[in-house]
């Protein structure tokens, strides 16, 4: 336990002190609210069903925080360590295997929530950013998209055979995702037939319930999304077991 | 009792024969060291001993425990360096130190370790800035961490220069010396011979002999060569002379070099004697005695390097 909790904290270390993950998933989501919410503000719009630009994007800037940690830089993070040859190195000591992935879940877990309460409270300051839900079903919505990214990423992760094979399938859909879930540009705006497509999307899913509970929806009112969150993590965790090799 | 008991080890990978049935124990308190050419299937071995890898038949008991299915006692008790592994890039030397101080239960201090390691200057260095070397260096001392009853060496000095290996040399004597038993694995045979209570000569999977260095040595049936250096004039004398003595068994001339095959510890007192004797003056002496590397010719046909 002791090891664990010590692999999990070097593991944090890691994160921060790697340049990408910092600025991805701390840095990144500040320089978007700052970016748009200079250029759109937080008045109540039309265009957002009455609500502030910044309160409509915060929601969707946290699916992201969670896909960028959870999805891209763990999935790259472990396809690394596997071929350098840093999970090996830790099967040789008596920590349990399975210690060195629950390290990784949680630093993403503490640094998408780090990131999450940072991009807020900036929002709260600048923009007066206003939160109309309840926690615990926000809270629910994140860790659901979490869960589901997580083992996305995983997924890859243990199916890629190289590191660079791993970034390069992360990177493939990473991108789309980010720009076709609404995460980043409100889904409004995109023609129908691409809205469409991005129902196969997992994190328009996870935009999808994080924006929801934000405006005050419960939970319980995206069945159907947390369904297909959980199907998709479900299937995911099963083909890593069968696949995933150590090195 | 043994610290290690290899029983019918077979690994096979696909349709590849890594290794091929085979049996040795290592007794607790001896510098055991397993040696053949890359490939041989001294990592594969090893391997299966620490628990990384599942034999696909045979049996391995390290310590009377199932490596496998008993990992997280026996790892408790023994101290693993790898041929391939590595750390996480951005971790300091002295992070992965006292990192790997909290997995174990009973870990010796690590700043004695990384001081005889030679990595006091480099504590906060990143690991994936360090050289080849100072890794390896490193890697060692995580195996020592833990306090180990048994210590697994895998290329024990690969990557090192000359003075860094005599150095880790010292350390496995030290080791000895403080009743640690060491499993190691080298290709390099003189390593090996300096080194190891028992050597087990490993070729294509197959462990070809297993014996002390010295008894490798005299069973198979190599020569020691004494050669000397005379004046012009005495090359047919002495050639004469030193073909009489009683362990000589030819002897030839290179110029005024004088190459005396034979065998036995006593070959080189005799030359000299026959030499001192028949007043012969001798500007230089060398002694080639049968090393390692001449037993695995013998054994295999073969140079460890080819």
């Amino acid at each position: 336990m002791k090891g664990l909790r010590r692999l999990a904290t070097v593991e944090m270390k890691m994160f921060i002190r790697e340049t990408e993950s910092f600025f991805f998933t701390l840095v990144f989501p500040l320089i978007l609210l700052f970016l748009f919410g200079s250029i759109y503000g937080n008045k109540p719009s039309n265009f957002f069903g009455g609500h502030g630009a910044v309160d409509v994007s915060v929601p969707g800037y946290i699916s992201l925080i969670i896909a960028n940690a959870g999805f891209l830089t763990m999935g790259a993070i472990i396809a690394g360590y596997r071929e350098q040859g840093v999970l090996r190195r830790y099967r040789a000591t008596p920590l349990n295997p399975v210690s060195l992935l629950a390290a990784q879940l949680l630093t993403v877990l503490i640094m998408t929530v780090s990131s999450t309460l940072l991009l807020t409270a900036a929002a709260k300051v600048f923009y007066d950013l206003k939160f109309y839900g309840n926690v615990l079903h926000f809270a629910g919505a994140f860790a659901i998209s979490l869960v589901s990214l997580c083992a996305g990423g995983f997924v890859v992760a243990s199916i890629a055979r190289s590191s660079r094979a791993a970034t390069l399938m992360l990177m493939t859909v990473f991108y789309p995702m980010i720009f076709l879930s609404g995460a980043t540009i409100p889904r409004e705006v995109l023609p129908s037939s691409v809205q469409k497509f991005s129902k196969f999307l997992p994190l328009t899913h996870s935009v999808t319930i994080l924006r929801g509970t934000w405006f005050g929806h419960s939970l319980g009112e995206f069945g159907v999304e947390i369904l297909i969150l959980v199907i998709l993590a479900v299937i995911c965790i099963a083909v890593s077991r069968l696949v995933f090799r150590w090195e | 009792m043994n610290a290690v008991e290899v029983r019918n080890l077979r690994k096979v990978y696909g349709t590849k024969v890594a290794v091929n049935d085979i049996s040795f124990d290592v007794r607790v308190g001896e510098v055991f060291g397993m040696v053949g050419p890359n490939g041989a299937g001294k990592t594969t071995t090893i391997e299966c001993i620490e628990g990384l890898r599942r034999p696909t038949s045979g049996t391995v008991r390290v310590l009377g425990m199932d490596p496998v299915h008993e990992r997280n006692a026996l790892q408790q008790r023994v101290g693993i360096q790898l041929q391939q592994s590595a750390l996480q890039k951005r971790l300091k030397v002295k992070e992965a130190l006292q990192l790997f101080s909290d997995l174990y239960s009973n870990p010796a201090p690590w700043q004695p370790i990384a001081e005889r390691l030679g990595l006091s200057a480099s504590l906060n260095t990143h690991f994936g800035d360090l050289s080849g070397g100072q890794r390896q260096r490193l890697n060692i001392a995580l195996a020592l961490i833990p306090n180990p009853e048994i210590v697994f060496f895998d290329e024990l000095t690969t990557g090192l220069d000359p003075q860094s290996r005599r150095a880790m040399w010292e350390l496995v004597q030290d080791l000895r010396r403080e009743g640690k038993t060491v499993f190691l694995t080298t290709h390099l045979m003189d390593e090996a011979e300096k080194l190891c209570d028992r050597v087990a000569i490993i070729d294509h999977g197959d462990i070809v002999a297993l014996d002390t260095p010295q008894n490798l040595i005299s069973t198979v049936d190599v020569e020691t060569r004494v050669l000397v250096t005379v004046p012009e004039e005495a090359v047919a004398e002495a050639l004469a002379r030193v073909r009489a003595v009683p362990h000589a068994i030819r002897a030839e001339s290179k110029g005024s070099e004088i190459v005396v095959h034979g065998s036995g510890d006593a070959l080189p007192v005799e030359v000299v004697n026959a030499l001192w004797e028949a007043g012969i003056q001798f500007a230089s002496l060398k002694v080639e005695r049968p090393t390692l590397e001449d037993v695995f010719l013998k054994l295999t046909g073969r140079t460890i390097r080819s």
